[in-house]
């Protein structure tokens, strides 16, 4: 029961279910209930189209379960009965791809990118990455060992930069925090968490953030309980409609 | 060197208002039963309570405490010794003994020199190095007395400084503490709800009931011719009002007692227990004082029994453990009890 | 011993010790020498004994004045003053760390003011670490040095008085000495907690090595990528708090309960 026992299921995976926008077979009701499991960075974006879905299927009830990729990853593979996994990781998602549980192969539906954030006003005069080497600015980055500081790494790698950060925070979070704060003056954080952040911060893009860039996989998964639902909603996210609330929070899209 | 001191305090549900004076060299003893204010008097006398009113003078003018000036007990020149000694635990002896002169300011070697010649004095000589904890109880009291009187107070307040001692260590401290107030020429205070502890070491004692002073006077004095129940029984008497008219007194609770002199107006009769007699039928040669009275309760009391008796007039027989045995009595059982005229003391109210 | 006492003890000890067995069994004990010589794992240690000592002298030089005037005063509003100094000890740290950011960081109500006269900012240096660490682990000491001195004999005092002592002599000579179990039972609770300390640090002190990076931040972002090496560094934190407080009681707590 790994893969679908009816014809249609089978031509979705045959067609794969990143790139699959023509397959749907007519007359399945997109209805029930429809299960994602979905990075944590992703909860205000997914719950709209989310909500958006709902509105469009009278029938339909849509459930987020978020969470850290390696997390969701862990779970799928022990077996959670999810219909829709879009992870903030692809090396993760690869895992349960190499499981044999992905209905098709995984598709990059949005990416994310380091940003300059700086407190309102930008106090500190920051411009761009080069800034980081100056010991008098008051500076955060993310700790190495978690996603963002491993990024953070490969831009000042790619730009020569020496960064002099007075401290490693442990997650992107608590970098913002700081910044939110005015306690420095600027943090290396992702363009979706200075969008999250509101008024307080402001974004500073550089051309070197292209070098670590952050690959958001979708994908439906093999043993989904109503796998017609998540296709549906795996279309709404790669839809223009989809790409354009993800482009609002700060995503680049495909 | 002198005291004098009113003190008016409200401490809870006790009003105290007391009034006292101390000569330089005097020890008045203040006596009372527990909960009589005698406590918080001392406390008010060294300045670790504020008084509600009232002021405490020393040498005549030097004013401790007033409404408009309260002197800190630590600025006062007073030596205190407690019940339970309250030595530190964690400085020795000597160090405890020395401890008021090095607050004072005086030099360490002079300060323990000091405390050494005092505990020589008071028989503790050689224990300076040893902790409070390794004293007896007796040792203890001792070197709280030194700590006290080191500095020449001019003002020593004791605080029952005999109660908590066992009966034997009692008779000797006593008798030292006695020959150390002898010795001590400022004005000191010994509060203590022991008569004997009064009548032994005061010159003059103070009975306190309830806040106020009710009786006061030479110890033997108040021994002899108490004026209120409380201090008639401490002194082991029976205490009787009543309204003289000729060679008799007519009791307020009723009776008549016959006296040995002329007496007019309000006035006590104090009976001796041991003056009392009990007899199963009305004695012959008819005494004046005789009664029929009913035993209420009968105690052992050394090599006596005391009698407590009801009747017209209430009393108290003591009469010795062979006699009592001889008369076969049990409580409820009806006796006549006489004693002479010439054992009463009689004085006005 | 009654069961209805023995029992739950003994489950007591299950629960509190089954955790450190499971970490010691767990620990990968080929690895621990290369773990131990990483860079950055003795500078981790270093930092965290010093600032838990700092923090410590710290809060026993404010916390026991605290204590007394909570214990011995007649301030008016002394329970809330009670409750509002034992909040760290409620409060999650994490939250204690961005409050503390809101009074001395460069834009916090007093932080501002030194910023701006001294240039001098406090989040991210080593006495950020000291502060945040004070700030959790003070209440610890307070509560046990007030403790004592409730329990300890007030006519001591009395006694110091009339023995011409003001009230700070006594308090140096006769009171300190008689609660000095409970200073030092508060001062070890308090360096304990210290040393363990995550959430206030992490987010008023940051996270560098060498300068804020304390055992337990090393431990958690270890964590995050060689859970092994977070066992070891555990157990290195663990030994080095067990042999301090098994050195102190042997020289000095058993002193000062027996004085």
């Amino acid at each position: 029961m790994r893969r679908g026992p009816a014809l249609g299921a089978l031509l979705l995976v045959l067609a794969g279910c990143g790139t699959d926008a023509a397959g749907a077979p007519a007359g399945d009701e997109v209805a029930g209930t429809l299960t994602v499991f979905a990075a944590a960075s992703l909860t205000d974006v997914l719950t709209g189209l989310g909500d958006q879905l709902e509105a469009d299927h009278p029938g339909l009830e849509v459930q987020f379960s978020f969470a850290g990729s390696s997390a969701l990853a862990t779970q799928v593979v022990q077996g959670a009965p999810a219909d829709v996994l879009a992870s903030a990781d692809t090396e993760q998602m690869g895992l349960v791809t190499d499981a044999g549980l992905t209905d098709g192969s995984p598709g990059v539906f949005a990416s994310n990118v380091l940003e300059i954030a700086v407190p309102a006003g930008n106090p500190g005069g920051v411009t761009g990455l080069a800034d980081f080497a100056d010991p008098d600015l008051a500076l955060a980055v993310c700790a190495p060992a978690v996603p963002c500081g491993s990024a953070a790494e490969e831009v000042f790698a790619a730009a020569g930069v020496d960064a002099q950060p007075d401290t490693q925070e442990d997650d992107v979070r608590a970098a913002l925090t700081k910044v939110q704060l005015g306690e420095v003056d600027a943090a290396l954080v992702y363009a979706t968490d200075v969008r999250a952040a509101g008024d307080a911060v402001e974004g500073i893009p550089f051309p070197e953030a292209g070098q670590a860039v952050n690959e958001y996989p979708i994908c439906r998964l093999a043993a989904a309980p109503n796998p017609v639902a998540a296709r549906a909603f795996v279309d709404l996210v790669r839809s223009d409609a989809g790409r354009r609330a993800l482009a609002d929070a700060g995503f680049r899209t495909p | 060197m002198s005291l004098a001191a009113h003190v008016v305090a409200r401490r809870g549900a006790l009003g105290l208002d007391v009034e006292l004076a101390v000569a330089d060299g005097e020890v008045l003893g203040v006596l009372g039963p527990n909960g009589a204010g005698k406590s918080t008097l001392l406390r008010v006398l060294a300045g670790l309570l504020v008084p509600d009113g009232g002021r405490v003078v020393v040498d005549g003018d030097r004013v401790w405490d007033d409404v408009d000036l309260h002197v800190p007990a630590h600025q006062r020149s007073l030596g205190m010794v407690f019940q339970d000694h309250l030595l530190f635990p964690h400085l020795s002896v000597a160090e405890n003994v020395a401890f008021g002169l090095r607050t004072r300011g005086v030099r360490r070697a002079e300060a323990r020199a000091a405390a050494e010649s005092w505990l020589d004095r008071v028989g503790l000589a050689g224990l300076g190095d040893s902790r409070p904890g390794q004293l007896s109880g007796g040792q203890a009291q001792r070197a709280a007395l030194a700590r006290a009187l080191v500095g020449d107070p001019r003002l020593l307040l004791l605080d029952e400084p005999l109660s908590a001692l066992d009966a034997r260590t009692r008779l000797t401290v006593r008798a030292e503490l006695h020959r150390h107030l002898a010795e001590y020429a400022g004005s000191a205070v010994l509060v203590t709800h022991d008569p004997v502890d009064a009548m032994a070491l005061a010159d003059r004692v103070l009975v306190v009931e309830d806040g106020a002073v009710v009786q006061a006077g030479p110890p033997a004095e108040v021994a002899r011719r108490p004026r209120t129940d409380y201090v008639a029984r401490l002194v082991g008497l029976v205490l009787l009002a009543g309204m003289g008219d000729g060679q008799q007194v007519r009791l307020d609770g009723g009776g008549v007692v016959a006296v040995a002199e002329d007496v007019a107006g309000p006035v006590f009769v104090a009976v001796r227990p041991e003056s009392v007699a009990l007899y199963l039928q009305r004695p012959v040669g008819s005494p004046r004082n005789v009664w029929p009275l009913r035993l209420a309760t009968a105690t052992p009391h050394g090599s006596v029994v005391r009698c407590d008796l009801t009747g017209e007039v209430p009393l108290t027989a003591d009469v010795t453990a062979t006699s009592f045995a001889e008369l076969g009595l049990a409580p409820g059982a009806e006796v006549w009890a006489a004693v002479k005229a010439s054992e009463l003391t009689v004085y006005p109210r | 011993m009654p069961a209805p006492l023995l029992v739950p003890a003994l489950l007591a000890v299950a629960f509190l010790v089954l955790p450190l067995v499971g970490l010691v069994v767990r620990a990968p004990w080929s690895e621990i020498g290369p773990q131990l010589t990483r860079p950055g794992v003795g500078e981790a240690l270093r930092l965290s004994l010093v600032s838990a000592t700092l923090a410590t002298l710290l809060s026993l030089l404010l916390g026991v004045p605290l204590a007394w005037v909570l214990a011995r005063s007649r301030v008016r509003g002394r329970s809330l003053l009670r409750a509002l100094v034992t909040v760290p000890l409620v409060l999650p740290p994490v939250v204690g760390g961005v409050a503390l950011f809101l009074v001395l960081g460069r834009q916090g109500i007093v932080g501002r003011w030194l910023f701006e006269a001294t240039g001098f900012s406090l989040p991210f240096t080593t006495a950020a670490v000291v502060v945040a660490e004070t700030f959790v682990a003070m209440p610890f000491l307070v509560v046990s040095v007030e403790g004592a001195l409730r329990a300890a004999d007030a006519r001591f005092e009395d006694a110091a008085a009339t023995l011409g002592a003001d009230r700070w002599t006594t308090f140096r000579r006769v009171t300190l000495p008689l609660v000095a179990p409970g200073v030092a039972a508060g001062a070890v609770l308090c360096w304990a907690r210290a040393l363990g300390e995550f959430g206030a640090t992490i987010t008023f002190a940051g996270n560098f090595p060498g300068t804020t990076q304390t055992m337990p931040l090393a431990v958690y972002l270890t964590l995050q990528r060689d859970p092994e090496a977070a066992i070891v560094l555990s157990l290195v934190l663990l030994a080095v708090s067990l042999a301090t407080l098994l050195l102190l009681r042997g020289r000095w707590l058993v002193r000062g309960a027996a004085g």
